[in-house]
Order: structure tokens, then sequence, then C-alpha cells
């Protein structure tokens, strides 16, 4: 077990939430087609309130920080923010778009020992990626903002999520990312709006360029195993808790309000009317999330994937259960190994389309 | 003899997590966490108190160890965390920024800061 794994199970065992998202804004410069978020500005916490909650959270023992939106540099109080969370020495991971980042930002990122600056890039050609943003120039701008942050020494790591209208251009955003000399990551999850709206799904990949993509080795590594037959689930595989959302990891919004993960929209308070630490320890709906082990979910226990999926809980939640299966990663165990899981199959008898937005293939096909 | 002081570098991340103290180096992002030696010193590096002073207040006072040895111990050690960038060596004063919050007393629980 490395150190942080170490760490992580004692912040578990403690109740310590060891990692916290603080989106700053949902207000952006960009308009990308596949967003769940709802730009307008409905009352975001103001700097002293969003100073305060540092204060709570570094008493709380929340250790990574990660500052998001939204684009974080629309805040005008941006860096007071980001010099206020450093001060209090939290290890401070930043998410952005890049695009109004120029030199003497990098700068400043680097005198406040950011760790690492993640940035979204669809695609290494201007048309895809800027067709998907909806801001002409804003490859370019990225980029630009990628060199300046690299020139000042600073860890940037690409953030790619795959898409129908950038599925063939995977490859080329490794291979920009290599020659930026940074690090890159590829989500092929879309995810519905945090209202639980579903269309950003339709933009989603299907299981032919999942299977496709989990097959590539230069992405994967080793295929075969990736692929792999899912082991049978032993006792603590049933005993494990589904993710560290709500367990080690918390999310909150522009508006106060505390989530169990940036993707698990299940209120649980308001930092603007209680104490973030009583939220975190007291809070019904937080420890409703905590006592949820493998066992509990409902479908899942019978599946032959759950020892190995990627199961997310605040999907299944925005499906209408945070006990169910998340038909996304039913997809994605299903394009990895060709089984079919156990949440398909009931549907299938059920005589009901797995997915809402697209028909899967037939299973018959699938698994020849 | 010239003395040595001590500061938290300012590069790293840091938290206590029931009472185990957690730091990332600024330098390459690297975790440690700290022994009871290696956290006396941390705590006790506020850029004013020379080492020797430390040692005494913090380490002879409380465990049963020989000056000298703790002394050579605890100067070894905090050659070591600065080699890592954790912390900062001078034989003369380091001013600290006002309002950093590593300077901040440990909770009453000693629990999570
Ligand atoms: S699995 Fe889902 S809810 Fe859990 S941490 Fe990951 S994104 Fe958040
Ligand atoms: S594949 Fe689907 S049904 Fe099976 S464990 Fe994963 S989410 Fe649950």
């Amino acid at each position: 077990m490395n150190l942080l794994a170490e760490m992580t199970a004692k912040a578990q065992a403690l109740n310590i939430p060891l990692s916290a998202q603080i989106d700053l804004t949902y207000r952006c410069n960009e308009r990308c087609v596949h967003c769940y978020l709802d730009h307008d500005d409905h009352g975001e916490m103001t700097t002293d309130e969003i100073k305060h909650l540092l204060d709570e959270m570094a008493d709380a023992g929340v250790f990574i920080l990660t500052l998001s939106g939204g684009e974080i540099f629309l805040r005008k109080d941006f860096f007071e923010i980001l010099e206020y969370a450093r001060r209090l020495m939290f290890c401070v991971k930043l998410k952005t778009n890049g695009i109004l980042i120029r030199e003497r930002d990098a700068q400043r990122i680097k005198d406040l020992h950011v760790e690492s600056i993640q940035i979204s890039i669809y695609s290494h050609r201007p048309e895809v990626h800027d067709a998907i943003t909806l801001v002409p120039g804003s490859l370019k701008r990225s980029i630009d903002a990628i060199r300046f942050l690299k020139s000042q020494g600073l860890k940037v790591i690409i953030a790619n999520v795959l898409m129908t209208q950038n599925m063939a251009d995977y490859a080329g955003v490794r291979a920009l990312a290599a020659e930026l000399g940074v690090d890159c990551t590829l989500d092929p999850t879309v995810t519905p709006m945090l209202d639980g709206n579903r269309s950003p799904l339709s933009l989603g990949v299907d299981v032919d360029a999942l299977r496709h993509v989990f097959r590539d080795g230069a992405l994967i590594g080793d295929v075969d195993e990736f692929c792999a037959v899912p082991p049978p689930a032993g006792e603590n595989d049933l005993e494990a808790t589904p993710c560290s959302a709500g367990h080690t990891a918390c999310y909150v919004s522009p508006y106060g309000e505390v989530f169990p993960c940036v993707a698990f929209p299940f209120p649980t308070g308001n930092v603007r009317r209680q104490r973030f630490i009583d939220i975190w320890r007291h809070s019904d709906q937080m420890n409703e999330v905590r006592a949820i082990r493998v066992k509990d979910l409902t479908t899942c226990t019978a599946c032959s994937h759950v020892s190995s999926c990627t199961r997310c809980p605040g999907l299944a939640y925005l499906e209408g259960n945070m006990r169910g299966p998340s038909t996304q990663d039913c997809e994605k165990s299903f394009a990895r190994t060709g089984i079919p899981s156990a949440n398909m199959l009931a549907k299938k008898r059920a005589g009901v389309n797995l997915v809402q937005i697209r028909a899967l293939p037939t299973f018959a096909s699938a698994t020849a | 003899m010239s003395r040595l002081y001590l500061a938290r570098n300012p590069k790293v991340a840091a938290r206590s997590i029931g009472g185990e103290m957690m730091i990332m180096s600024g330098h390459d992002s690297t975790l440690f966490t700290l022994n009871q030696t290696a956290a006396i010193l941390w705590q006790s590096a506020d850029g004013s108190t020379p080492l020797d002073e430390i040692v005494d207040r913090r380490i002879c006072a409380e465990f049963d160890v020989d000056r000298s040895e703790a002394l050579q111990d605890a100067e070894s050690l905090a050659r070591e965390l600065a080699g890592h960038q954790i912390l900062q060596l001078s034989e003369a004063p380091i001013p600290q920024p006002a309002g950093h919050y590593a300077a901040k007393p440990a909770g009453p629980t000693g629990g999570s800061r």
C-alpha cells in the first residue's frame, strides 16, 4: 500500500474528509456541448464565505483541495482565494479550461505552489475542440496556457472526455500531451446534468467505440488483463465501500451545498447554514451514503462484474437509485469483457431498452 | 558555535491526520509522514527558535535522552527534512509570513489539524 492509500484508509477509519472539491463558480467562458452545469450565477459564495469554509475544511482535516468550476479564473477574487488556501497548507489542485491564463498568471500559480493544473482538451484539431467548447480559438488559448504553466515548471494534466464528436482524436490528444510534456487522462463517461436531465448522454460514445478504446494497448496497457473475465466477488468485495464519496471525499457547490461528490448531487447540507464538520459528521444523508456497502446494492450484488466494475454511485443516483446499477458503467463492463451485466439481463428479461438514449447491440451478436 | 534556525518550507502542503503529520513536498509532490521527532521539529519550526532550544524544551524535557546525542540526531534529521524541502534551515532567524496556518497550535482534540 502506498502512503496516500495508507493515509486514505486512516482518514476513512477516523471519518476525516481527506479531499474536497469546491466549485468556485458555475459561470464559464466556454459552452461545452456536453457540460452538465447551469452557467447562470444563482448567488455564489462571497470571498469571505469561501475563506470561512476553507478554515473549516482545514480544521476538519481536508488535505487535498480541488478548486474547480465553471471557470475558476472568472472569479475576480480567484488569486485571493488561492493564496488563502495555500496559507492553510492545502495541497491545491486546479481544474480550468485555461483560456484566461497568461504568463503572469502562470507565474503567480507557481509562486503559490499549486500541486497540479488540469486543463480540458477535447481534440488536437481546432475545428473539433472549438466545435465542442463553442468558442473559436479556444484550443490555441488552452495550449498557450499549458505552455505558460509548463515553462514555470508546473505539473499540468490534460483531461479529455470521449464523445462521438472527438472519438477519432484521442490518440492525437495524447500525442499533443506528449509534445507538451504533460500527462493526459481520458474519461469515457459523459455525465447527466446536475438536475438529472440526461440529454448530454446522447453525446457519449457507444459500446462498439468503448470496446475499441478498451482494446487500445497504447492507452490501456495490458489489454488481456484489462478485459479479462471478472473474478468472482469475495467477501472483501462485498464488504467494501462503493467509492470515496462521503467516506474521505466531498464536494461543495458555489452556493454552499455539500454533496458526497461532484458527480453525486445528493444534498447533504449547506455551509451557509451549518458548519462544514457538522454536515460531514452528522448529516443523515451523508451518513446514509456512508452506510452503504457493496453487499447492499440492488442488482449489482447478483452481477458477475461486481468485483471489478467502475460503478459510480453518483450516476446510479442520477438514474434514480443510489443503491442501484449505473447503466453507463454496465456499458463499460460489457464493452471490456463482452459479458452482459445483471442490470442488462434484468432489463432484457423485462423487455426494456438498457440505455435510455441509445439501444445496445443485441447480446447474441455482442458476445459471439 | 553557530545556531541553527528552522522554518517550514512554504512550498509544502501539510495536515495532521489523526495525530500523524502528513506532508507533501512542494518540490516533487512526494508524500511523507513525520515520525515523532520530525513532527516536533515541524511544529517548532517557527523561524525564530534555534534548534538547541527546541531540543532542550521539546525533546530533553519530555524524553529521557542524552542532550548532545539528541542535538546531533535532531540536526541530522533537520538536514534530512531540509533535503526533502520540508524545512528551511539557516544560521540566522528566518522571517515568517503572517497568518501561516502551520503556526497555529494543535486543536483541543489533537485531532485533524
Ligand atoms: S465513483 Fe462517482 S460518486 Fe464515487 S468518487 Fe467517483 S465520480 Fe464520485
Ligand atoms: S456492471 Fe452494472 S449491474 Fe454489474 S456491478 Fe456494474 S453497475 Fe452493477
